[in-house]
């Protein structure tokens, strides 16, 4: 009971599984953070640029230091500094945190490129992963439980969020702010100072996210490397009702689909495999019209969100 | 857990004093609150009583004057000063998180919690809190769930739980049904019997201030106007002192209806989702007919909103028929105006009006594109809409700086004043109302109520949604009462009981 064609097509649900671990991980990074700035009030859009500055940054500073782990703390920093700037913006009278959000896409993504032309051909250490296939001879399970150390972060992490938000004094001033303003300073919380940091949060969080993508996989520093990570993560959230072990289920979930084409390939499917690359897109257009409704603002959606007001 | 003094303590203002710019809003205040009585504090919109309040809890700084607390000068600086002396007070809005549970709620709100929350002790502690106390309300759901009288009373025991026994409540009965309202104040009451707590009361309803003060104060204008043993004093001494010589709008007398005339609005078999999508309104009959005023009682959140935005077009249904003059309406802007349907929203300047608009555009909002023969313009007759907005707001007496002022600026019975003439200018068959004098004053309420009771003696069907029961039994023929939407109840005005309709507003029928 060994080799490729001994398990035939059990290699799919093998080789989505091993995907969805490997595709998920940014989404959960990015998709927390932005559930702790989202249940603050908030919107940031501009997760997208810093997830692809972190990308740059984390591949960067693990050429130059020889540690990707220094790579991951360089981009969760930058990515803070980013987070820091949306949220001092925001806190100005009258600004409007999705068109900060995008004007902060763009000059996220932007410097990156700028920054990053020296980074594109050399290669940086990857990041550890851990085997927990050992028990199996087949290869194939072998490969897909090869799983990466971020992503069992990110799980303890989504773990740690869920149980914050109910049992810490600073979760609750977290869900205080984001669901009335007027009743947060009404008991002395400064609104705009826990979003600032709820933001900040966020987008240390994104930087992870991006270090992923180029210290584990795709695992180069590219300009291309993000195919809308960031943006969609804001998707997910709004599925996942603001509720972080939601979140991780739903990064498996488009994980599992951005690995759908992958997998297809794998098992000898040469025509139309292409097409399932499409899936992560598809499933947020299929999400969004599902979960919205003509009337009605969303269950469950913190109430000082702009979209939901 | 904050430990105030056990005892209520008194509270004196001396010579209060505060002016905003040219304003002074309080001019020389001296109001005195016996420790464990239950003070009223009397006065319209813009008396000074908000501002009163503000500078006993620290939010405003007086320009002069003091404040004895227990028979000692206090230093009220800050709102956490006022808090510290075991001053707490209870906002008309809720204040209640929506998505926290009720001990979520009470737990954040304490300063002393530490960075994890045991919930295991902090349970036990509410649990013993809640035995002490005669309030009854579940702390384990998220409080956005909760009616408005549980609601109310978990802001009451907000206070009480970090350790305030001096309250000041701001209208607290106002978003309350009759029973809740009794329910919540008789507590507040026997409380202060028992010397447990002094309450000051802010309150428009002279019937809850005779029930439940023992005393009452009056503002107008910023100036302390008189006090007196609510024993003592009728609802028209009470009424003298509020408002001095101002004279109030005078209500028609009902003119009698004819029995057999058509309805003007008939609804058959409408059912749609309501709001959360979970529950169903449905109407199965509903007609109004010319010259009646059909009230519908409700606590808030059993579908009336509902049932007016989909009247309005705002929101779609699923099945039955809405006739107006027997066609069916479809709540375009070409039916209502063919059928001469006029719309008052509650809240009407988020719901009636472009707050930032202009005075002058947002009268013309039913006639700026149309000319002097109903016929459709390409360009506005900017002319014809000043002079048109300053006929309406001299029938009207809106109050406003000039016809270019936002709407926004006006005071909220001016904004009601403006949608109303509005509304009722020039032929109206059908006027759907929803809550048209919530929030506002005396002078304004009468005038409204007046306005609306002309126009139903001049033939207009009147549908009137509204949570007030006394302004249900001052203007309707007859009275339905909704719940978890439908209606389940209905009654000529004349055999109308208020307990009768409380219960059914309840839901126990």
């Amino acid at each position: 009971m060994s080799g490729p064609a001994a398990i035939g097509l059990w290699g799919v649900p093998l080789a989505l599984i091993g995907g969805a671990i490997r595709v998920s991980t940014p989404y959960i990074f990015v998709g927390l953070g932005e559930t702790i700035t989202e249940r603050s009030g908030r919107i940031n859009l501009g997760q997208e640029g810093t997830l692809v500055f972190g990308a740059m940054i984390g591949y960067g500073v693990a050429i130059m230091t020889g540690s990707p782990w220094l790579g991951v703390a360089a981009a969760c920093a930058c990515g803070a500094v980013f987070g820091l700037f949306h949220g001092w913006i925001c806190s100005f009278p009258k600004v409007n945190d999705i068109a900060i959000g995008i004007a902060m896409m763009q000059l996220g993504v932007g410097l990156a490129i700028f920054f990053g032309k020296p980074f594109i051909e050399p290669a940086a250490p990857h990041l550890p992963a851990i085997s927990l296939g050992w028990w199996s001879a087949v290869p194939q399970i072998k490969a897909a439980l090869d799983v990466n150390s971020l992503f069992i972060l990110g799980l303890a992490l989504a773990l740690f969020l869920n149980w914050a938000f109910r049992n810490t004094k600073y979760g609750l001033m977290l869900r205080v702010v984001g669901d009335s303003a007027e009743a947060a300073r009404a008991m002395g919380l400064n609104p705009n100072r826990v979003r600032l940091y709820a933001t900040a949060i966020g987008g240390g969080l994104a930087g992870i996210g991006g270090a992923y993508l180029s210290l584990y996989y795709p695992g180069s520093w590219n300009e291309g490397i993000s195919s809308g990570q960031g943006l969609m993560a804001v998707a997910l959230v709004i599925f996942a009702r603001w509720n972080p072990l939601g979140c991780f289920f739903a990064a498996l979930l488009f994980g599992g689909a951005g690995a759908l084409g992958t997998a297809l390939q794998s098992v000898g499917v040469t025509q139309g495999y292409y097409l399932f690359y499409a899936a992560p897109y598809v499933l947020t257009l299929i999400i969004m019209t599902a979960t919205s409704s003509r009337s009605d603002s969303l269950v469950g959606a913190p109430g000082e969100l702009s979209i939901t007001k | 857990m904050t430990q105030a003094p056990p005892r209520a303590p008194s509270l004196e203002t001396i010579g209060m004093s505060k002016s905003f710019g040219a304003l002074q809003a309080l001019a020389d205040v001296s109001i005195k609150i016996a420790a464990g009585s239950f003070h009223a504090l009397l006065g319209e919109n813009g008396a000074g009583k908000s501002t009163l309040v503000k500078c006993i809890m620290g939010f405003y700084q007086p320009s002069s004057g003091a404040i004895l607390v227990d028979g000692a000068q206090a230093d009220l600086g800050t709102p956490a000063r006022a808090a510290a002396l075991g001053l707490g007070m209870v906002y008309q809005h809720f204040t209640l998180v929506p998505s926290l549970t009720g001990a979520e709620n009470l737990v954040i709100s304490r300063a002393d919690i530490g960075t994890v929350i045991n919930w295991r002790v902090e349970t036990r502690r509410l649990d013993a809190f809640m035995a002490t106390m005669p309030f009854d309300v579940p702390l384990d759901v998220p409080t956005g769930q909760l009616a408005a009288g549980q609601k109310q009373k978990l802001e009451i025991l907000k206070q009480l739980y970090l350790g305030r026994r001096f309250l000041i409540l701001d209208e607290p009965t106002s978003v309350l049904t009759p029973d809740e309202a009794h329910d919540v104040l008789g507590l507040l009451r026997a409380m202060t019997e028992a010397d447990d707590l002094t309450v000051l009361m802010i309150s428009h309803k002279f019937h809850e201030v005779t029930a439940f003060a023992d005393e009452v104060s009056v503002l107008r204008k910023g100036v302390f106007v008189g006090t007196g043993k609510t024993a003592e004093l009728s609802a028209a001494d009470m009424a003298a002192m509020m408002i001095g010589d101002a004279k109030l709008a005078v209500m028609d007398h009902r003119a009698s209806i004819s029995a057999n005339t058509d309805p003007t609005l008939l609804v058959r078999g409408l059912t749609a989702p309501d709001r959360t999508g979970f529950k169903t309104i449905s109407i199965a009959h509903l007609a109004v007919k010319p010259a009646e005023i059909v009230g519908i009682a409700g606590i808030a959140g059993n579908g009336q909103k509902e049932l007016l935005e989909i009247l309005a077009g705002q929101r779609p249904m699923v099945n039955g028929t809405i006739l107006v003059h027997g066609e069916a309406y479809h709540a375009t802007r070409e039916a209502a105006r063919k059928h001469h349907v006029r719309f008052i929203p509650e809240e009407p300047l988020q719901n009636a009006c472009a707050p930032r608009m202009s005075v002058a555009e947002n009268l013309a909002l039913r006639m700026f594109d149309i000319d002097k023969n109903g016929q459709n313009i390409l360009w506005l007759d900017r002319a014809r809409i000043r002079q048109h907005a300053r006929m309406l707001i001299e029938a009207f007496k809106v109050k406003t700086a000039s016809l270019a002022s936002p709407i926004a600026a006006l005071s909220g019975g001016n904004v009601q004043r403006a949608v109303l003439a509005r509304e009722l200018t020039g032929e109206v068959d059908l006027l759907i109302v929803s809550n048209p004098c919530f929030g506002l004053d005396f002078s304004a309420v009468a005038e409204i109520r007046a306005r609306i009771m002309q126009a139903r003696n001049a033939g207009t069907a009147v549908l009137l949604i509204s949570e007030d029961l006394d302004e249900l039994f001052e203007l309707s023929d007859r009275i339905l009462v909704m719940s978890s939407g439908e209606i389940v109840f209905e009654t000529p005005i004349g055999s109308a009981d208020v307990g009768v309709i409380g219960s059914h507003m309840a839901g126990h029928h």
